[in-house]
């Protein structure tokens, strides 16, 4: 049939043509959005250094116990886990592979004889584990890829609530983070962190023997200002981890966008070929088929 | 004289920075002072007014709903959970 195959061809580079212009849009929305990511998970870095410098003046002062830094006295082999995905897919593998990571995290701890509780932060995670009929304790989806303060305060003391509730309310005895960190526009590693009980290791100086301590005066009293401080400090590590997220997002959704652009190119370039080809073909077959008639003819 | 130099954060950027003559911020237990050379000090802020007074006189006033103030080495950190700029 002349022009059967040349029109399924023409339609199709069409289909693909437009889809590679949806593929450049994300592409470049994403591109210009990593800027911004970076720029807020640069403009938290004060809070957090603040909170953490604070802190470890505090805890060079006092023997640091409080409720959030030691582990439960009665364990009550319940773990929850945060998993912090995406909201929209077209990210390649983001998604995937911080899923894979909790898959692998929880049955580690399954198999230590822990007991799993499960918070999912992008929307992604949630519809994963509703699909498979998995409990979730906590549920947010919050626009992803551009976390605010609110929505992490929110997270932040919901975690906080679990494990400092008794035991027979669904207490837990450790939070553990999974996320992406953000190692640059091309590398993003699904992480795994320890965030409760708190452990104070960065930027703790211990003052040596002959070190004299700054007399730091407390108001209204030093376990007053720890209170005040833990809380605050986890708050901010869960913002950071959400914003470094949000940059490892967009940083994987350029990526994988310019990928499909540049197979849509490919595809486009491939039916070009082809719909030649047919077309040439067409053409072969119409003189011949002119020129057997002729000769028909004139053999007559 | 010697100045202070302060930092005002809250969660989620840096709201000023620069040097200033006093500070004066909400702490739980009264409103509390902070002159230059003043002892290192922690304190944790209830929901009022921080005051800066910078170095050319001009008060700078924040509405702040909570927080805690440090002070080491005439450095003044001011960290604000939320923050109305006045």
């Amino acid at each position: 049939m002349a022009g059967g195959s040349q029109r399924i061809y023409k339609a199709r580079i069409k289909s693909t043509q437009s889809l590679k212009k949806m593929f450049r849009a994300q592409e470049l929305i994403a591109a210009s959005r990593i800027g911004k990511a970076r720029a807020r998970t640069a403009a938290a870095a004060p809070y957090a250094t603040a909170v953490t410098r604070a802190l470890s003046a505090v805890s060079a002062h006092t023997i640091v116990d409080h409720p959030l830094t030691r582990e439960r006295k009665q364990p009550t082999g319940r773990v929850a886990v945060l998993v912090v995905a995406s909201d929209r897919g077209m990210a390649g593998s983001y998604s995937a592979s911080i899923i894979r990571e909790t898959e692998r995290l929880i049955d580690q701890l399954q198999a230590d004889g822990k007991e799993v509780v499960l918070y999912a932060a992008g929307r992604r995670a949630i519809a994963y584990y509703s699909f498979r009929g998995r409990d979730l304790a906590g549920e947010w989806s919050y626009g992803s890829d551009a976390p605010t303060t609110e929505v992490s305060d929110e997270i932040a003391d919901a975690l906080l609530g679990a494990f400092l509730a008794p035991a027979e309310e669904g207490g837990v005895d450790e939070l553990h983070v999974v996320s992406t960190q953000f190692v640059n526009m091309v590398t993003q590693r699904p992480r795994v962190v320890r965030m409760l009980p708190i452990e104070i290791v960065e930027g703790v100086t211990v003052p040596g023997e002959d070190q004299i301590l700054p007399l730091y005066d407390f108001e209204p009293s030093p376990d007053a200002v720890l209170s005040a401080l833990l809380p605050r400090y986890v708050r901010a590590r869960i913002f950071a981890i959400l914003l470094d997220a949000a940059a490892s997002e967009l940083a994987a959704r350029q990526r994988a966008m310019h990928t499909a652009t540049d197979n849509a190119e490919d595809l486009i370039r491939t039916y070009t070929r082809l719909a030649n080809q047919a077309r040439q073909a067409d053409i072969t077959q119409e003189i011949s088929e002119i020129v057997s008639g002729a000769d028909a003819l004139a053999s007559a | 004289m010697a100045e202070l130099s302060v930092d005002l954060v809250a969660a989620d950027r840096k709201v000023w920075s620069g040097s200033a003559r006093a500070v004066v911020a909400p702490s739980v237990e009264g409103e509390i002072g902070i002159l230059a050379n003043h002892e290192p000090l922690l304190a944790v802020l209830r929901p009022g007014t921080v005051t800066v007074r910078t170095d050319d006189g001009v008060a700078l006033e924040a509405k702040v709903d909570g927080g805690f103030v440090s002070m080491d080495e005439n450095l003044v950190t001011i960290v604000v959970d939320e923050i109305e700029q006045v």
